[in-house]
């Protein structure tokens, strides 16, 4: 079983997701060195799906390739390139090679890319997608034909806690994690109000027993980036007042690594919140000392300290 | 097309701006079509509503998601079991019934036909959340 399956088993644990870089070109050495700056503290990474409607190396061939260079990988799938039969294929095949961890997204639509004139497909929404890979999971194709020997899926899911509507994004998530999610990455949200809302309600009516919630969180450099997110990303407010935090002070790049610290801290301390899915914009080793300060040990010291545990029991 | 549909089409397009997708789910989506979001979403917004209420995709435009949540809540006279559908897993389109008459299907039950493979939610949804 992945590990990000045994820790969603065991139960309490944190885990610790992040988003790797995507593939342009280049060999599996160069990915692997690109990986190097995230991937030790991470439990498992997204082998992304053409991000915001970019071409790029294939989800699938990304996660092959994560697994190769010893990194697990979260296949993510979206709805806006594929219909349901390439869905079904690239989870079976990525299952092939051993890739048991898939995240099932609607997906940004084509507009959001640079290829807007292409032809979008959405065949399947989200909560759809995630019962598709349920029924793999349960060892049929959607047709009900056999799969043969079922693959051990890890399903998860996206939900964006910070946009509207925003009573409604808790019944949402809900509808998810009733359909199967077992872990669910949350967009980034600048509104911290919006983010305890979200999570009080699931944790309240016990959905958060049944899934892992991950708050997002970006690492960036400057007030540009939280700029562009606010401008240019549907369904992520930037307050002003966030910005003007970054923009106005005397060092913007440690005013906004305080920012992102504190966005992990707040996020940590919300009851029925399971770990944090991370996102390096700065790669100037920030992951390491942001780990550090929030008392986060690399991957492999937390699996060494539980397996020590379970020996202990 | 024939009678019934050139019919329900006459009828639903002005109201609803219905797109013979063959399978209505008006009343389960606050009297709202979902094949009117530019994603064909069956089942709640994406996450790209912007700040202001508007679609990711069409930036004029409210989206179709943030105006059939609230009108699930609040238009008057719809029955409460309409209203409590809002939150169930619709299964996917079957594009075969495009065009067709969904009155006709529904009469029939062609419309609440799924793929074999296709199971409902695990467990019924017990726990409503409250926001």
């Amino acid at each position: 079983m992945s590990r990000l399956g045994e820790l969603l088993d065991r139960g309490n644990e944190l885990i610790i997701t992040g988003e790797a870089p995507v593939i342009d070109g280049g060999t599996l050495a160069d990915y692997e060195a690109k990986l190097q700056e995230l991937a030790p503290w991470c439990d498992a990474m997204n082998a992304t799906d053409n991000t915001a409607a970019h071409a790029h190396a294939s989800n699938v061939a990304m996660a092959i390739a994560m697994q190769r260079v010893g990194v697990e990988p979260i296949l993510q799938v979206v709805c806006r390139d594929k219909n349901r039969i390439a869905q079904q294929a690239d989870i079976m095949g990525a299952a092939l090679h051993g890739v048991e961890n898939i995240c099932c997204l609607t997906g940004d639509d084509v507009t959001a890319g640079d290829e807007s004139e292409a032809r979008r497909v959405f065949d399947l929404d989200g909560p759809q997608l995630i019962r598709l890979a349920n029924s793999l999971k349960e060892g049929r194709y959607l047709s009900g034909r056999s799969v043969g020997t079922p693959p051990p899926l890890v399903i998860g899911a996206v939900e964006n806690p910070g946009t509207h509507p925003l009573d409604y994004r808790a019944q949402r998530a809900a509808k998810k994690i009733l359909a199967g999610a077992r872990f669910l990455q949350l967009q980034i949200c600048y509104h911290p109000d919006r983010l305890e809302g979200f999570v009080k309600a699931l944790h309240e009516n016990g959905f958060t027993e049944k899934c892992a919630i991950l708050p997002s969180v970006v690492a960036v450099k400057g007030a540009g980036p939280l700029k562009f997110m606010n401008n240019a990303v549907p369904g992520i407010d930037v307050p002003a007042d966030v910005i003007s935090r970054v923009a106005d002070a005397e060092t913007p790049a440690d005013e906004a690594y305080q920012l992102v610290l504190e966005q992990c801290q707040h996020a940590l301390s919300l009851p029925g919140v399971r770990g944090l899915h991370l996102t390096d914009f700065r790669k100037d080793g920030s992951m390491a000392r942001l780990c550090n300060d929030l008392g986060i040990k690399p991957r492999t010291e937390r699996e060494q300290h539980a397996h020590d545990r379970i020996v202990a029991v | 097309m024939g009678l019934i549909s050139a019919i329900e089409h006459v009828i639903k397009k002005p109201i609803w701006d219905c797109q013979m997708c063959g399978q209505c789910v008006l009343h389960d989506t606050g009297m709202t079509c979902p094949m009117t979001c530019p994603k064909t979403l069956r089942n709640g917004p994406c996450g790209g509503v912007r700040e202001n209420g508007h679609c990711e995709v069409k930036p004029e435009m409210r989206c179709v998601w943030v105006k059939a949540e609230e009108r699930s809540r609040t238009l008057p006279l719809m029955p409460e079991a309409w209203r409590e559908h809002f939150n169930n897993l619709r299964p996917p389109v079957d594009n075969r019934l495009k065009g067709d008459s969904s009155w006709k299907n529904a009469m029939s039950g062609r419309d609440k036909e799924t793929p074999p493979g296709w199971t409902p939610e695990p467990e019924a949804p017990e726990a409503e959340v409250e926001a």
